[in-house]
């Protein structure tokens, strides 16, 4: 098929046996690619048995997949996916970086892994040889440490295995770092060290199957296309409009930090308590004057260059390097830990970049046991000593480690915070989790509802297939712009959405023709892949499994936390309405075809061709949570 | 002699790529634009200027600087190698290469490389005197590849392995804690 390399390599690491294996055209015909292609294979090996599988143990299948964009839409992305140990259902992770490029250029669309390698390992794969190597002496090094390794290693293998080429380029890596080993809930999968697949937790399950790292080179081309000439003039079209957006290119999402909360006062503020804060030394300026390195940091073909370096060249955080921070990472190792001051923020983001924990679920579960801690239901004592109090750097710093290593106290907090809430809860006594902003087991991205200002919305993450997560909220009507049968194209073709505003709708759609030759239209994605892949997330979120359960009753609403009146800032008083919010999500599933209880009804997947996923939800029908 | 670095281009003079390395984004637009143009595919590892990244930040183009006295030309056993009287590149006699490697060892900057298919060495062969590279990045504002007239620059300067590139740029951005990432 045009666009596609039409191979995948499927690696059981139990048995330490790797193979090249196709997918069904009608596959990729119907899903494309990432996201909506990994929900769909997981269906095909795991509905059956969804309950049962543990999303960190040798059952799960964890998945890397690219899409036809990969390489031609500017920004290169690929998809981490598998049962998520967070929400027990599918997250479609995607992470910036050059590695879908090379896996593409070496002949595979995708890596598919099952099974659990007995000791560390990695992969290394360059063109078609695929290698399973030994990673002991990666095992307990942090993300930066790994990539400087990984690539001395397989660039000295490349010349002594291609002297006369010439200089090797370096490989393109994914790795995990210490909170990923010890399979923490909150690990990421990392790229060019601060570039993290976050939400869904696959650190974790890269971990769980001993697998540190993956390391590919791929010399070939891109795949052959349609028609080439188009796929250059909309490069062009996507360059031109990001070349006009000129303050975007300059300060990524790193103007976040002040203006989600100043100005559409939607940031989390100490966990939630507030969403407005108005510090102006949190402004893009601090960072940007005092820590940016780099002004410019790109991924594949890249125009907007959203991505900054900074460094922090003195004082105690001396030697602390990571992104701008983004403006996620701004917020919830910022604001809503307390911290206003720019360097401790670089110091904070840089340290879970190490780590491999992800800073926005890792802040989420900061915040949380930082609230607990005021309240005085956790004390110092529970604490192992550290003296949680908002703004305490050092004591987040402290915390975190303890969350990578899982130790202590950090050893619950490394199960997330909806995890950790139930288990506090248990031991205090106390119902916890009116403290825990998150949706399904994610943590709410940092862009709040309450404020009516941000682009978030009422039942948005409440109806979400992947929960918390701001990159897949979803809206009203089911196939409006709005809605997660959108995101799921951006994260299945797979392109960048900080690349694309302003890129007309259409041009998404003759950019796939162009591509693979094949015709495709709005209407066709959203009644057809689009909506079975929301269709078959939404099943695998219901199943769940097995240490927790959703009752969409309960479970399909957002944080209590969300109708707490604002105490502060310009929408002082605003709540979400409980009353708005039910009728929302009652209307979100009539449209999507889901029954009163939020089940997809059996006409809406048998129309739609579900049948396995229908069988799959009738124990649902029958004993609704 | 004078020494005239300046910008005015007059018309027969060839043009050479000025670099401004740490200003890289690492954006690859010009792998992308010069395998397009000279494969007609989007081809990383067959791109006459290839973007290093061993130190991820230190990001730069690797690309050949024409050095004055041209070793690679010298070096080359089976005179598969000249340069272009118009542009000053240096040409690659596919049918002459044999992939032999001697102008790679013979480049102080080990720019040559070996196409991945063909296996014949590849080098920047300035488009003709328009590079496409230089367009691109004009183009995006990054401004680290400049078309400037070809006069008495230090050009093999700008011959430098990835690995003293990498060190120089992981340096000026991370001092010394660069030293744990080479």
């Amino acid at each position: 098929m045009l666009g596609y390399t039409g191979k995948f390599i499927e690696v059981n690491l139990s048995n330490e046996n790797s193979k090249n294996v196709t997918i069904d055209e009608a596959w990729l015909k119907d899903y494309v690619g990432g996201r909506a292609l990994a929900a769909k294979i997981l269906c095909d090996r795991l509905i059956h048995k969804w309950q049962e599988v543990d999303p960190l143990g040798p059952d799960n299948i964890l998945l890397f997949l690219t899409g036809p964009f990969v390489g031609f839409y500017p920004g290169g992305r690929t998809c981490v996916s598998g049962k998520s140990p967070q929400s027990n259902g599918v997250v479609g992770s995607t992470v910036g970086g050059e590695f879908g490029i090379e896996l593409r250029c070496a002949g595979y669309d995708g890596i598919i892994v099952s099974g659990q390698a007995e000791k560390p390992v990695y992969l290394f794969i360059k063109d078609t040889d695929v290698e399973i190597r030994d990673a002991q002496s990666l095992w307990g090094k942090d993300t930066k440490e790994t990539n400087t390794l990984l690539n001395k290693e397989c660039r000295a293998l490349l010349k002594e295995r291609y002297p006369g080429f010439g200089e090797w380029k370096e490989p393109a890596t994914l790795c995990i770092g210490p909170a990923g080993e010890n399979k923490v809930r909150t690990a990421v999968v990392i790229a060019k060290w601060t570039h993290a697949a976050g939400y869904g937790g696959y650190g974790a399950v890269m971990g769980s199957k001993n697998l540190k790292a993956i390391a590919v080179k791929g010399t070939g081309p891109l795949p052959e296309v349609a028609d080439l000439e188009k796929i250059k003039q909309t490069i062009g079209l996507v360059n031109k409009i990001a070349y006009s957006n000129v303050m975007w290119r300059r300060w990524g999402t790193g103007g976040g930090g002040y203006n989600f909360g100043a100005k559409t006062s939607s940031e989390p503020v100490r966990n939630w308590q507030e969403e407005w804060h108005d510090e102006r030394s949190y402004g893009v300026d601090q960072f940007e004057n005092r820590f940016w390195v780099k002004q410019a940091w790109s991924d594949f073909g890249c125009p907007t260059n959203c991505m900054k370096i900074a460094v922090v060249k003195s004082g105690k955080f001396k030697g602390a390097i990571t992104d701008n921070p983004d403006y996620e990472l701004q917020a919830y190792l910022g604001p809503n830990l307390g911290i206003f001051n720019p360097e401790e923020n670089v110091y904070l983001s840089a340290l879970v970049d190490d780590l491999g924990l992800c800073g926005i679920q890792t802040g989420n579960v900061m915040g949380f046991a930082a609230e607990l801690f005021q309240r005085g239901i956790l004390s110092k004592d529970d604490l192992d000593g550290i003296e949680l109090k908002w703004g305490n750097a050092e004591a987040f710093a402290a915390l975190a480690k303890k969350i990578a290593a899982r130790e202590g106290i950090g050893d619950l907090l490394a199960e997330g915070t909806y995890r950790a809430a139930l288990k506090l809860g248990g031991m205090k006594h106390e119902d916890l989790l009116k403290y825990a902003v998150q949706s399904k087991g994610i943590g709410i991205g940092a862009h709040g509802i309450r404020s009516g200002m941000d682009f978030s919305n009422e039942i948005g993450f409440a109806c979400s297939v992947q929960g918390g997560d701001h990159s897949s909220m979803t809206n009203l009507p089911i196939d409006g712009w709005g809605s997660e049968i959108w995101t799921i194209f951006n994260d299945s073709a797979i392109m960048c959405v900080f690349t694309c505003f302003g890129f007309p709708e259409n041009s998404r759609y003759e950019l796939y023709s162009a591509i693979t030759g094949l015709n495709l239209t709005r209407n066709e994605w959203a009644g057809n892949g689009g909506l079975k892949t929301l269709q078959i997330q939404r099943a695998q979120l219901l199943l769940g499994g097995p240490d927790l359960y959703w009752n969409p009753k309960v479970d399909d609403d957002n944080p209590s936390r969300f109708y707490e009146p604002l105490p502060s800032g310009p929408c002082k008083g605003q709540a979400a309405d409980k009353t708005s919010v039910s009728e929302g999500v009652q209307k979100y599933y009539e449209e999507a075809g889901w029954d009163a209880n939020g089940i997809p009804k059996s006409e809406t997947l048998l129309r739609l061709g579900l049948g396995e996923v229908d069988d799959a939800l009738k124990k649902l029908r029958y004993a609704p949570q | 002699m004078s020494r005239n670095w300046g910008n005015q281009q007059s018309s027969n003079e060839p043009v050479w790529i000025a670099r401004d390395l740490a200003k890289c984004s690492g954006c690859r637009k010009c792998e992308i634009a010069c395998s397009l143009h000279h494969e007609n595919r989007i081809w990383p590892e067959a791109s006459r200027v290839r973007v290093f990244m061993l130190v991820p930040g230190a990001d730069f183009p690797h690309l050949c600087a024409q050095c004055e006295n041209y070793p690679c030309v010298k070096a080359c056993p089976f005179q598969a190698l000249s340069v272009n009287e118009k542009t000053s590149a240096v040409a690659v006699d596919k049918e002459k290469c044999t992939g032999c490697g001697k102008c790679t060892e013979a480049c102080p900057g080990r720019v040559p490389h070996l196409h991945p298919a063909q296996k014949k060495i590849v080098i920047c062969d300035l488009c003709d005197g328009d590079p496409e590279c230089v367009k691109v990045c004009q183009e995006g504002g990054w401004g680290v590849l400049k078309s400037v007239p070809r006069r008495d620059q230090p050009t093999s300067l700008y011959s430098r392995t990835p690995e003293e590139t990498t060190r120089n740029l992981a340096t000026k951005m991370y001092g010394e804690k660069a030293e744990e990432f080479l």
